[in-house]
């Protein structure tokens, strides 16, 4: 700003730069919608692509949905997400309500034992936990799938910050009243809480619907697989391995609920992660 | 309803093994007449907030107990006693309405005193009446002023007819004006519902304004208890004599020689019958009155107009805070320049405490 | 109190249940796993305790390749995201109207299917017998050879796998690195300006330092996240890693895990405590390392 001369030519530079990441980041969405409107025959004439299509069509997306059961993956990634998310939070809630509102002995022990849980990562534990559902006999069910990731120690800790920032007087002004620790938890920390609780349960989602390596290990049988397995299968074998304005067809179809997602809850996503979430 | 305190001790176990035990509240002993409005008053740490949440039920006392009318209800939890409790910061829930939260207290009635609907509704309109904020029920908390709040709080607490009302500081959340006007709808509220009400605060102006009786705590003890005025006119230690009233109250090192009150070395009042020792002398600013001939003389420092009255500013080598304050009738006239100034004082303004224990001789 | 407890306990069970049977169960039994030799699956017998999985693993080509392909990988996109991605915060803090359509760009990539748009990226770089890639494409625009990236060299693969693991890495380090950026005390730009420094001089004197606790945070988080490399690879080249070539240390972990043959779940615990010992100790050094270098606020 003070050196008026350097400063428009610089500021020039940098938004160029700035502009070439942006088309390098939303480069390969445009590619994957592009290539799904082309007509299957013309592509494959295409001995190079071309940046635009004439004739778009939608035939892409029937033939996504009809040659490969792609609306079951969907399905399947739906009570999948939900169901997880849900358990989850009837999980977390409790256990957060405990930490930080209720006195117990041994609270500060299990607590600091609860946040060492943070560092390990999945992979030292999924190699017993594909053993136990093994075991258990449910490869190839939806609760095989749910239950290992129904706790998350990182969500436990963030509610807890946030009930704790809870006035104590609210909670003393509710006991005052006679109302119960369990109706306190429901009717006034959980609304509260919202904000965190919205931004908790959109990463849960987001992390649901990517997941895909547990669900690789434990589904076999495509009636239970989820859209990540299911992009796989189509990849190796799905529209016999050649038709890709198909594959990019069903590709757009498992972006769009997540991008739509994050366009509507931007600034919840943003802040969430930024507040901790790392990828995967 | 009658509240009486008998004994009542809570003890803090101490923070760390360095340090001690913190008793909050001492061998608290009082009743407390049905249908008065009790002004509890300390300074910040004296341990009324505790005692207040000892009665509230939210804390145990260590020993002691606590009795409303006849019943005992030291081991009863907050919600089986049936007091309304305004917090300092009104704690009202933010998500919920003004008339929400009014009826919540109402919903966790249980058995036979279990209400509908409508009958919910039908006291939440009538307590939002007589605080006058019915008209704002359909608000948050957040769009409410202040003075607002606070009065969501004192229908949220008076809705479900608590047997005994408790207020923490209700006022200090308060800009100046809206106090005043507050502390007289308080009064009022309490003479329309009759309930035994007990406030704290550390506000010595605040309690003496409105309350039946006051009960002056400090580092866990109860000093005084009393009338308002009772109170100011008859102090019964050096602190509550200095706790109660603006301006503060002047203290002197003095003795008591042969009947007389000295201070430095001036005669300053009669005490008749009184042994030789040494004492606290406390002076209110209205004791004093300038008069030439006076026994007691001062250094003048300035001279503040009040309009009505006005305040002499001066020292004197035996005074123990910054100076010595004395609020005359406007009437007296002082010339610029003047360096002395000699007082006569009122007997029933001053008032003297041992000097070791501060109790009032 | 002790009413309370009881109580406490109850809103804690659900968690604790489920961290026990999934979290901490495991943790203990992977390490048994990896002491029992010879474990079979089918027959649940082992021959005998002591490291032999670890030696087994470490002398099995396949897991030398795999820790091969990780380090490259790390070496390479911990650098380079985390640079660029600073490159590309301190631009974005220097503009203003558009900054909050630029931070939704760049944060797409966080949101979506690493599958699906792996596949994309897949297409992008693989010729197929109707046509070529459009990268490969590109460069016979320039004149060189089509390249199948895809199928091709192992040097071209690790290119194209770098990529795609920067790409998807450099949303979270923008989004982090610009609130950094953002939360510095404009004061002291303003104090440093009237001091008469040169706009490199505050970035190296007053930016860097008040925002090293960042970058050093997402340098570690990113070593962390780049041993863990899979799905990516996985999303290129298939789940046949090893065919590939391009087979990482987690990959190995699940193969070993999940094969035809029944599974050889102590090899996989071996692999498994041997990568959380590497980053565990990549971790240490790196705080030790920096404990004099980084400021924090």
């Amino acid at each position: 700003m003070s050196e008026r001369k350097g400063s428009a030519l610089s500021k020039t530079l940098i938004c160029i730069c700035l502009v070439i990441w942006a088309l390098i980041v939303l480069f390969p969405f445009y590619w994957m919608v592009l290539t799904s409107f082309k007509d299957t025959a013309r592509y494959m004439d295409e001995m190079v692509p071309t940046f635009f299509t004439a004739e778009p069509t939608l035939a892409n997306y029937g033939k996504a949905f009809t040659e490969v059961p792609l609306g079951k993956y969907f399905l399947n990634t739906v009570i999948f997400t939900v169901a997880t998310t849900g358990l989850m939070m009837l999980v977390i809630v409790p256990a957060a309500f405990a930490f930080a509102r209720l006195e117990f002995r041994g609270k500060n022990l299990v607590f600091a034992l609860f946040l060492s849980l943070m560092m390990i990562p999945t992979e030292l534990v999924i190699i017993t936990n594909f053993v136990t559902i093994v075991e258990w006999n449910m490869r190839n069910t939806f609760l095989g799938l749910i239950l290992p990731s129904v706790t998350s120690v990182f969500y436990i800790y963030l509610l807890k910050e946030n009930f704790e920032a809870i006035p104590d007087d609210l909670y003393n002004a509710a006991r005052v009243d006679g109302t119960s620790d369990l109706k306190y938890l429901l009717k006034v920390m959980v609304p509260i809480s919202q904000p965190t609780i919205v931004t908790i349960i959109i990463l849960k989602v987001i992390e649901c619907w990517n997941s895909y390596v547990w669900p690789r290990l434990i589904t076999d049988d495509p009636n239970y697989f989820l859209v990540s397995n299911g992009i796989q299968s189509i990849r190796e074998s799905g529209y016999g391995r050649e038709d890709i304005p198909a594959m990019m067809a069903a590709v757009v179809v498992v972006s769009v609920p997540l991008i739509i997602l994050f366009l509507a809850f931007r600034d919840k996503i943003m802040a969430g992660v930024s507040r901790g979430g790392t990828k995967g | 309803m009658k509240v009486v305190l008998e004994n009542l001790t809570k003890q803090f176990p101490a923070r760390s093994k360095k340090d001690r035990d913190v008793i909050a509240v001492n061998h608290f002993n009082f009743e407390i007449p049905d249908g008065q409005l009790i002004g509890l008053l300390g300074p910040s740490g004296c341990g009324k907030s505790t005692t207040l949440n000892l009665i509230s039920g939210l804390e145990t006392p260590t020993s002691g107990k606590i009795y409303f009318g006849d019943e005992d209800v030291t081991a009863l939890p907050p919600e089986a006693r049936g007091v309304g409790l305004v917090f300092q910061n009104y704690a009202l829930y933010p998500h919920l309405t003004v008339e929400e939260n009014i009826i919540f207290p109402l919903q966790n009635l249980k058995g036979a005193k279990k209400m509908t609907k409508e009958e919910m509704h039908r006291k939440a309109v009538e307590t939002a009446k007589l605080v006058q904020i019915d008209a704002l029920m359909e608000r948050k908390p957040k769009e409410l002023s202040g003075g607002q709040q606070q009065r969501v709080a004192i229908a949220r607490a008076l809705v479900k007819i608590p047997r005994v009302l408790l207020l923490d500081e209700p006022l200090s959340n308060l800009d100046a004006r809206l106090r005043l006007q507050t502390r007289e709808e308080l009064r009022r509220i309490q003479r329309d519902t009759g309930v035994t009400t007990i406030f704290v605060t550390h506000d010595q102006e605040e309690a003496m304004s409105i309350s039946d009786l006051i009960i002056v705590m400090k580092d866990g003890v109860v000093h005084q208890i009393g009338k308002p005025q009772d109170v100011y006119d008859e102090p019964a230690n050096l602190f509550v004599a200095q706790f109660l009233g603006t301006p503060q109250i002047n203290v002197f090192e003095g003795e008591i020689r042969n009947g007389r009150v000295r201070i430095g070395d001036e005669d300053v009042l009669d005490a008749p019958g009184k042994a030789d020792r040494s004492v606290w002398v406390g002076i209110r600013p209205e004791g004093f009155i300038p008069d030439p001939d006076g026994p007691f003389t001062c250094r003048m420092d300035r001279v503040e107009v009040m309009g009505r009255d006005v305040s002499v500013v001066s020292t004197h080598v035996k005074m123990t805070g910054k100076c010595v304050r004395s609020i005359v009738s406007a009437e007296n006239r002082f010339e610029p320049g003047q360096e002395l100034v000699r007082f006569r004082l009122k007997p029933y303004k001053v008032f003297l405490f041992d000097r070791e224990s501060e109790e009032r001789v | 109190m002790k009413k309370n407890n009881l109580k406490a306990w109850l809103y804690l069970l659900p968690a604790m249940l489920f961290l026990g049977v999934f979290m901490v169960y495991p943790l203990v039994d992977v390490c048994i796993y990896s002491l029992e030799e010879n474990f079979h699956f089918v027959s649940q017998k082992y021959t005998g305790v002591g490291l032999g999985n670890f030696r087994h693993v470490l002398t099995d080509p396949f897991f030398v390749m795999a820790l091969k392909n990780t380090l490259i990988l790390v070496a390479i996109t911990v650098p380079v995201s985390t640079g660029l991605s600073l490159l590309i915060a301190l631009g974005l803090s220097s503009v203003k109207k558009v900054k909050k359509l630029f931070q939704t760009v760049y944060f797409l990539p966080y949101v979506t299917n690493t599958l699906a748009v792996g596949l994309v990226f897949w297409l992008l770089f693989k010729n197929t017998e109707h046509t070529n890639g459009l990268i490969s494409s590109l460069l016979s625009m320039f004149g060189m050879e089509p390249i199948n990236f895809i199928e091709g060299q192992y040097w071209q693969k690790m290119m194209v796998t770098c990529l795609y693991t920067v790409w998807i890495v450099m949303p979270f380090k923008i989004l982090i690195l610009t609130s950094a950026l953002a939360s510095v005390n404009p004061e002291y730009y303003k104090a440093a300006r009237v001091d008469g420094a040169s706009s490199g001089r505050i970035f190296r004197k007053i930016t860097l330092p008040m925002i090293s606790p960042t970058v050093f945070y997402l340098i570690i988080t990113g070593f962390i996240g780049a041993f863990k490399a899979y799905s990516d690879e996985v999303a290129l080249f298939g789940t046949n890693l090893n065919a590939a070539e391009m087979n990482t240390i987690v990959g190995y972990v699940y193969d070993m895990l999940y094969s035809d043959s029944g599974g050889y779940p102590g090899y996989a615990a071996a692999a498994a405590l041997l990568l959380f010992g590497i980053v565990f100790t990549i971790t240490f050094v790196n705080l030790k390392f920096s404990r004099n270098k980084v400021q924090y606020m």
